[in-house]
């Protein structure tokens, strides 16, 4: 027994890394000395101050933590600050400041390559062109980081997080502002963006592109040009996302563009212009959300087939839903509309008479966009009402045969 | 033409009908209010009535009071008072009575529920200037058709009629031309065509100050840039007195030749 633990103990000190202090009365002044003296699996603590360091190599599986929140002044430099390249490490505790800008370089605060099993964690990010830049990277995880921006046109500002080809990420509890879009992903897979919160960014909240089995839940999208955009992806899930104030002549709280097999539940879409722009999106399900006062809670562009839409809520939007064409086969089924004129006799809390959420108006802007001035005027309300009672103009079979009488899960 | 005026409100005010009239403005703006709280929505909401509303009781009252009043201005008539004076200080009557009861009864209740302490003063002002407009405008054409019809249900007939041409067919011929001159750039021709009806030059103005004129998208943006200009702002006034003052100069021209 006494032999195991004097093992154990012996073993515990001969496995123990050394730790590396960095500050400005230390004997080693600069994060990157010590990077290049340390080996792996050793922890560098840099204490409070602030740092003027560009390009600092990470190569080795070490750990860099700065203790009160030091601060990384790039100098607007048109190089990164943190340059890694490694396997097991992690950076956390930083504040990073002044990033440059550059037309024709990625610069990033933290530009991580080729790196599997990694955490970057607790750093704040003030005045950077690119946040997190990750390429072919694995199993990391992104968590609590704070991201500020100050981009003013879309050419001359870079992404929050700025993801390509990498597989297995969680990108966790991050605030981005002001950024071009919050997070960005482009050939991702297997990844999740969950608890974050991506607001007054001047492009999306958040973006994917060709990112196969992802998922994201419970992240806040505000005030965004537009708040996500999903394109060209396959069996994605979004679920607990709340979309709101994404306000403008061409904005949408979500946009898929040519999604499939995807999952939709439990988000809430408030205030946005257009709620979800589907353009040529199939098999995708939604379930359980609440469009609230939206300009149009749903527009489709393009052939979308085999959508499903049930036990949502449309609360009040001008438009419950724009249509392009006369062929449908989505299946909206036992969703509340406020609109809903009907009654229900048995009692069972499901009208008696079809709800027909395509108006004849949103029709006839659908072709003649510049209608839309006549929003609002009597005669559009009774032509509407003409169109509710005979449906001439909008798909026959576009409907809802079930729409319920509450409805589900009121928010507070 | 001030003792008139003074007459028809006085007699106006002794009629059941202003206050039918404010009582229901009063009202609305209660139940609007109780209903939501929120003041900005209810300036949407009744931005709808106002719309569809004034123009309509504007017309009909205007009508009404023309043929009620007949004899007592046949009366008029008959004493050295320059015929312009008795029918612009009735015409004054009504649309101030009218006006009267739209702003106490809007106003009231919007400042219970405080107004000052609210952003919407601004959209809730135009409104009020707005539904006061359309009063003025809406009296004047109805005065235009009691003068030149004798028959009573006619002039009801045109009276309605003319409501219901600027209020409803005017959009949907608006609406027909717009789907078939698709091809063709329509702003201009949008911009031109709200002008010439004084309920849609109104809605519009409203909607633009709204939130909801993010739906408007491209043509939105158009008539913005043309009506959020000071410019814009002071042509569609114009525009709006126009429509006062025109009618009233028909009066005028109708009276000079007509045979009481």
């Amino acid at each position: 027994m006494r032999i195991f633990f004097i093992i154990f103990v012996f073993f515990n000190f001969s496995a123990y890394a050394t730790s590396i202090e960095v500050c400005a009365t230390c004997p080693i002044k600069t994060i990157k000395e010590a990077t290049a003296i340390a080996k792996d699996g050793d922890t560098i603590f840099v204490k409070k101050g602030v740092y003027l360091e560009t390009k600092i190599d990470v190569s080795k599986a070490i750990h860099i933590i700065g203790i009160d929140n030091p601060i990384i002044d790039g100098e607007n430099k048109q190089e990164s600050i943190f340059a890694v390249k490694a396997d097991d490490f992690s950076i956390s505790g930083f504040h990073f400041k002044n990033v440059g800008m550059s037309y024709t370089k990625e610069i990033a605060a933290v530009f991580i390559s080729h790196s599997t099993n990694f955490i970057v964690k607790n750093n704040k990010m003030d005045n950077v062109f690119y946040g997190f830049i990750l390429q072919r990277a694995k199993y990391g995880i992104l968590k609590n980081n704070i991201i500020i921006g100050h981009a003013i046109d879309e050419t001359s500002s870079g992404n929050g997080v700025h993801i390509w080809k990498c597989k297995n990420l969680r990108i966790e509890e991050n605030t981005i502002t002001g950024m071009r879009d919050g997070i960005y992903l482009e050939f991702v897979d297997k990844s999740s963006v969950s608890n974050n919160t991506s607001e007054d960014n001047i492009r999306y909240g958040l973006h994917y592109m060709f990112s196969n089995n992802c998922k994201y839940n419970n992240n806040e999208f505000k005030h965004n040009g537009a708040g996500v955009a999903v394109m060209y992806s396959k069996f994605i899930k979004m679920h607990h996302n709340t979309f709101h104030y994404n306000w403008g002549t061409a904005s949408y709280g979500l946009l898929l563009k040519e999604i499939n097999d995807a999952d939709i539940y439990d988000n809430i879409f408030e205030q946005n212009t257009i709620g979800i722009n589907i353009d040529g999106c199939n098999r995708i399900n939604y379930k359980n959300n609440h469009f609230i006062r939206n300009g149009w809670a749903l527009k489709f562009t393009g052939g979308c087939y085999t959508n499903i839409f049930e036990f949502n809520n449309f609360l009040h939007n001008a438009f419950d839903l724009s249509y392009n064409s006369k062929l449908n086969d989505n299946k909206f089924e036992a969703n509340y509309w406020s609109e809903y004129t009907g009654y229900d006799i048995d009692k069972n809390g499901i009208g008696d008479v079809p709800f027909r959420p395509v108006k004849l108006f949103s029709y006839v802007v659908n072709k003649t966009p510049e209608t839309l001035v006549l929003l609002r005027s009597l005669f559009v309300d009774i032509i509407n009402f003409s169109e509710k009672v005979s449906p001439v103009f909008t798909p026959d079979n576009l409907m809802d045969e079930k729409p319920l009488m509450k409805p589900i899960n009121p928010l507070e | 033409m001030l003792k008139i005026l003074k007459y028809s409100i006085y007699d106006l005010l002794r009629s059941r009908w202003s206050y039918v009239y404010f009582i229901f403005y009063l009202a609305l703006g209660f139940v609007l209010l109780f209903l939501n709280n929120d003041m900005n929505k209810a300036v949407i909401t009744l931005m709808n009535i106002i719309i569809v509303l004034t123009p309509l009781i504007g017309t009909i009252f205007g009508v009404m009071y023309y043929y009620n009043s007949k004899e007592f201005t046949e009366l008029l008539l008959a004493q050295p008072i320059k015929r312009s004076k008795i029918f612009m200080g009735q015409y004054l009557g009504i649309s101030l009575s009218l006006t009267l009861s739209l702003v106490l009864g809007l106003g009231i209740p919007f400042l219970l529920y405080g107004l000052f302490r609210s952003a919407a003063i601004f959209d809730f002002s135009l409104l009020i200037l707005v539904g006061s407009f359309l009063n003025f405008i809406f009296v004047a054409l109805a005065y235009n058709i009691a003068l030149s019809t004798e028959n009573k249900i006619k002039g009801f007939g045109y009276a309605i009629l003319i409501w219901l041409f600027l209020a409803v067919i005017y959009d949907g011929l608006f609406m027909i031309s717009l789907m078939t001159f698709n091809e063709y750039p329509l702003d201009k021709f949008s911009l031109v065509a709200t002008m010439f009806n004084p309920i849609d030059l109104s809605r519009i103005l409203i909607l633009l100050k709204l939130d909801i004129s993010a739906l408007l998208g491209y043509t939105g943006a158009v008539f913005k840039d043309f009506f959020g200009t000071t410019k814009g702002a002071f042509l569609s006034f114009l525009v709006l007195c126009l429509w006062v003052i025109l009618p009233l100069l028909r009066i005028k021209m109708k009276l000079r030749k007509k045979d009481f």
